[in-house]
């Protein structure tokens, strides 16, 4: 049997209790899987490798003039969640996406958040991704984020905490559309033992967010045109903005592609100029108009800020969305939480220490070798001291670092991320995963039942992320009982 | 006073009828890139294996016979200058590597298929997922092989397999690919392509023949222009059509003029006639433009020409006629749907942003909190 051997350790194992019993939730999938011989499974894996490679479902490493295609590694074995618990997890990212947006509109107002006194002001003006372009302007149905990519991870107790919101430009939906459908072929039977809850209409419920958030200024005969903006075929998430355009029905454009004259956005087409209603923009704030912000973006288009500053198109995201990725932001987003929907937060956050607080800060710089230490604005796990596990030489850097700009760093207890069974080599170990679900604001707001789970496929190691070692896994959400 | 600020032109007025299906200009550019290289990619593989082939049954062969045969092949289809900085022999092998595999070499097959495949992806919301999945499957055939694995293998198969991803691509596009705009660049470029490696093959044929007279009529020779014929997938329909020897004039009438098969050049010319009219379809004046006018006399000229005619003008001169033709009209149809002119970035900024401290002395200024 597959998971004979299998250690839980001394962490928090999503498939085990303590005892080494199977949790109730994956019952099905371990009695499917009980019928699996070693072979068989690595059978599988292998033709689900092949099967990503066949379909191009890859990134290329630019290490030779050629460049090498690899595919995100994807481990066939699911990651299942109760329907109890996504209750939990689905309340939590409506509340918070729900008070992040309140806040945005706040931010580009009114400032009353501000005024309150509850966010140091300091703390937004002096934000790295606030926009002051931004001051003023309206967006169309007052909706900021349109797609969110929250990361949970679950502590040694099993508590599902936010470790970072992802209000830009988050990726990787594709792969949860694109794993679902491998492992459906992989395991057809373990597949309908389980009936997990779809993800196929995360690309119909995205199309109908952006077509909802058409600017108020649009009236047509039909509907809006979405179209889809990437920053080219070299970008390492193009494989994603071209499924994602598929699978919408609308066209994939890059900056070259469109022009903006009278605040309005035009793709150049076979027939002349045709206007543009909505633009999903997979470039950051910084590169979409380099007559507004970085001048030497080559992917972005001239103008275009001022035409969705002018109502005739809109952006989705926002710009300006950037603001709350802050980390120092994060801090005190269950503050914002009360203060705009006088909820308490659902989905607690990881507890954070801010190095711009003196006390704080002595804290920080007394216990560097005991603490994450993260700057304020960077993603994808770099810019970050994990302190129990790094060199003097390192924590030294760190410390320079946090005395010379406190403002940029915030620091948090390290969490034991949960594990899960996950196939190495010749049968299964213990890996550590976190959980990327996606939300939509559209005319209400949508949890995709599912979504990323990352894998540090590295034994021992905490960091998920594909650019470092990371690997992915399907989601399975249960349906309730009485569903 | 306001300083006056010019938009940068773009040139792009026309409106089309069919408004629904509209299609940017880079992703038409893509889809005929896409078509035209596989198609390239197909004949070079047919055209390789049928010469190795064909080197097969002479005997005695020494360098310089070799390199004789070569050469018309590489000038055809390659860069003779080019192959000569790279290898010091034309022989079967390193022509083989520099034809197949060579980075170096724009038209080896695997930068045909690199390029088919990079189009592709640039338009890989366009085409469906079976497309896709051919090229990348072609893609790593070719990228995973160097030409001593060909070698040691069996030749033959390597490139059938070249030629079927190339067939089974043309099918699956006429089973999944709705019939719109993109489809016609799609057929416009495969059928330029394929017109344009008819013709170089009559071209090749040309070269070999000339050196040395005597040997015309001869069995070298009929052996030659029966490879011509394989070159073009030609050799069972030309039996079929003529049940009799193969003979110098009637391959080049059955080439040229053989409206029933689809590489004649007769056969590629019409369809191109038919699908550029589709592409200018909707478009005031474009059916008729100078260009279209041309190629259509150039078309309906055909029908009306014997192979005497050609033969009496000359193969060479005919072939680099139609040649000129092609080129004529590709390069109407690039640059009139699909050439998207760069965008003058520093132009685009300035414009931009005079545009809006013109705005910014209308209204009045807002605050940053």
């Amino acid at each position: 049997m597959l998971l004979e051997n299998y250690e839980t350790d001394d962490f928090y194992d999503e498939m085990f209790t303590e005892d080494g019993t199977v949790r109730p939730h994956y019952e099905a999938v371990a009695r499917g899987l009980g019928e699996v011989t070693v072979e068989e499974y690595r059978n599988k894996q292998t033709a689900v490798d092949a099967a990503f490679m066949r379909h191009g479902v890859t990134f290329t490493v630019y290490s030779d003039d050629q460049g090498t295609e690899r595919i995100f590694p994807f481990d066939c074995m699911p990651r299942v969640i109760s329907a109890e618990e996504w209750d939990q997890i689905e309340r939590g990212l409506i509340q918070r996406i729900e008070a992040l947006n309140l806040f945005l509109h706040d931010l580009y107002h009114d400032q009353k958040i501000l005024k309150d006194r509850v966010i140091p002001a300091r703390y937004i003006l002096g934000a790295k991704h606030f926009r002051r372009e931004c001051a003023g302007m309206d967006v169309a149905k007052n909706i900021y984020v349109h797609i969110c990519g929250t990361d949970l991870i679950r502590d040694r107790d099993g508590r599902y905490l936010v470790l970072e919101d992802n209000l830009r430009c988050p990726s990787g939906a594709s792969y949860m559309l694109e794993n679902r459908a491998a492992l459906k072929r992989a395991f057809p039977e373990v597949f309908s033992e389980v009936k997990p809850r779809p993800v196929a209409d995360y690309a119909q419920t995205l199309l109908a967010a952006l077509q909802h958030s058409a600017p108020e200024s649009f009236v047509g005969a039909e509907h809006p045109t979405v179209v889809l903006l990437t920053p080219g075929v070299y970008n390492s998430a193009y494989f994603e903005h071209a499924f994602l355009a598929r699978q919408m029905g609308i066209p994939i454009v890059e900056g070259r592609d469109l022009v903006v004259r009278d605040a309005k956005v035009y793709m150049r087409t076979t027939a002349g100029l045709v206007k543009v209603d909505v633009i999903y923009r997979r470039i950051d704030d910084d590169f979409l108009d380099p007559a507004k912000f970085r001048p030497d973006s080559l992917l972005g288009v001239p103008g275009i800020f001022n035409a969705a500053r002018a109502g005739n198109v809109t952006l989705a995201n926002a710009v300006g969305t950037g603001v709350a990725d802050d980390k120092v932001v994060y801090y005190f987003v269950p503050k914002i939480i009360k203060y705009y929907l006088d909820q308490e937060p659902i989905l607690p956050n990881v507890d954070t220490y801010l190095a711009s607080e003196d006390e704080d800060r002595d804290f920080i710089l007394e216990n560097l070798n005991k603490l994450v230490v993260k700057s304020a604005n960077e993603a994808g796990g770099y810019g970050m001291l994990m302190g129990p596990w790094a060199a003097q030489a390192e924590i030294d850097k760190f410390r320079d670092m946090v005395r010379a700009d406190p403002r940029n760093f915030i620091a948090q207890n390290p969490i034991s991320l949960s594990r899960h069974p996950t196939w190495v080599e010749e049968g299964f170990e213990g890996r550590h995963i976190d959980l990327r679900p996606y939300i939509l604001c559209g005319e209400k707001i949508t949890v995709t039942p599912g979504g990323l789970t990352r894998v540090a496929l590295r034994k021992g190691s905490l960091v998920v992320n594909s650019s470092q070692g990371g690997g992915s896994k399907d989601t399975w959400v249960l349906r309730a009982a009485n569903a | 006073m306001i300083p006056q600020t010019e938009a940068p032109v773009f040139r792009e007025h026309f409106a089309r009828d069919r408004q629904a299906n509209v299609m940017l200009s880079r992703v038409a550019g893509s889809l005929y890139w896409m078509s035209r290289y596989l198609e390239r990619a197909e004949n070079i593989a047919r055209l390789l294996d049928v010469n190795l082939q064909l080197l097969l049954d002479f005997e005695k062969l020494d360098d310089e016979s070799l390199k004789q045969h070569w050469l018309p092949i590489l000038h055809a289809i390659g860069d003779e200058t080019l192959f000569f900085q790279l290898y010091e022999t034309a022989d079967s092998l390193s022509v083989s590597d520099f034809i197949t595999f060579n980075r170096n070499n724009p038209n080896s097959l695997f930068n045909c298929l690199v390029t088919a495949r990079e189009n592709a992806r640039q338009v890989r919301d366009q085409i469906s997922a079976e497309m896709w999945t051919v090229l990348n499957d072609a893609y790593h055939f070719i990228s995973s092989r160097c030409i001593e694995d060909v070698w040691d293998g069996d030749v033959g198969a390597f490139y059938d397999q070249i030629k079927q991803f190339s067939h089974l691509f043309q099918g699956i596009t006429v089973s999944t690919f709705a019939r719109n705009e993109g489809y016609e660049f799609i057929q416009f470029g495969k059928y330029l392509e394929r017109a344009d490696k008819t013709s170089r093959l009559l071209d090749v044929k040309y070269h070999i023949l000339l050196p040395k007279v005597t040997d015309v009529g001869g069995a070298v020779d009929a052996a030659q222009w029966q490879a011509v014929l394989r070159s073009t997938s030609a050799l069972e329909a030309y039996r079929r059509f003529y049940v009799t020897d193969i003979l110098a004039s009637k391959v080049a009438q059955f080439l040229i003029f053989q409206d029933a098969f689809p590489r004649s050049i007769t056969f590629c010319v019409d369809q191109l006639r038919q699908f550029a009219l589709l592409i200018s379809e909707g478009r005031e004046g474009e059916s008729e433009s100078p260009p279209m006018r041309k190629f259509g006399r150039f078309a309906s000229g055909l029908r009306f020409l014997a192979v005497d005619d050609v033969i009496q003008q000359g193969l060479h001169e005919f072939v680099t006629e139609v040649q000129t033709e092609l080129a004529g009209l590709a390069a109407h149809i690039y640059q009139t749907y699909m050439y998207c002119a760069p965008v003058d970035m520093d132009a685009e900024i300035r414009f931009h942003q005079q545009q809006e401290q013109q705005q910014q002395g209308m209204l009045p200024a807002v605050v940053a909190g």
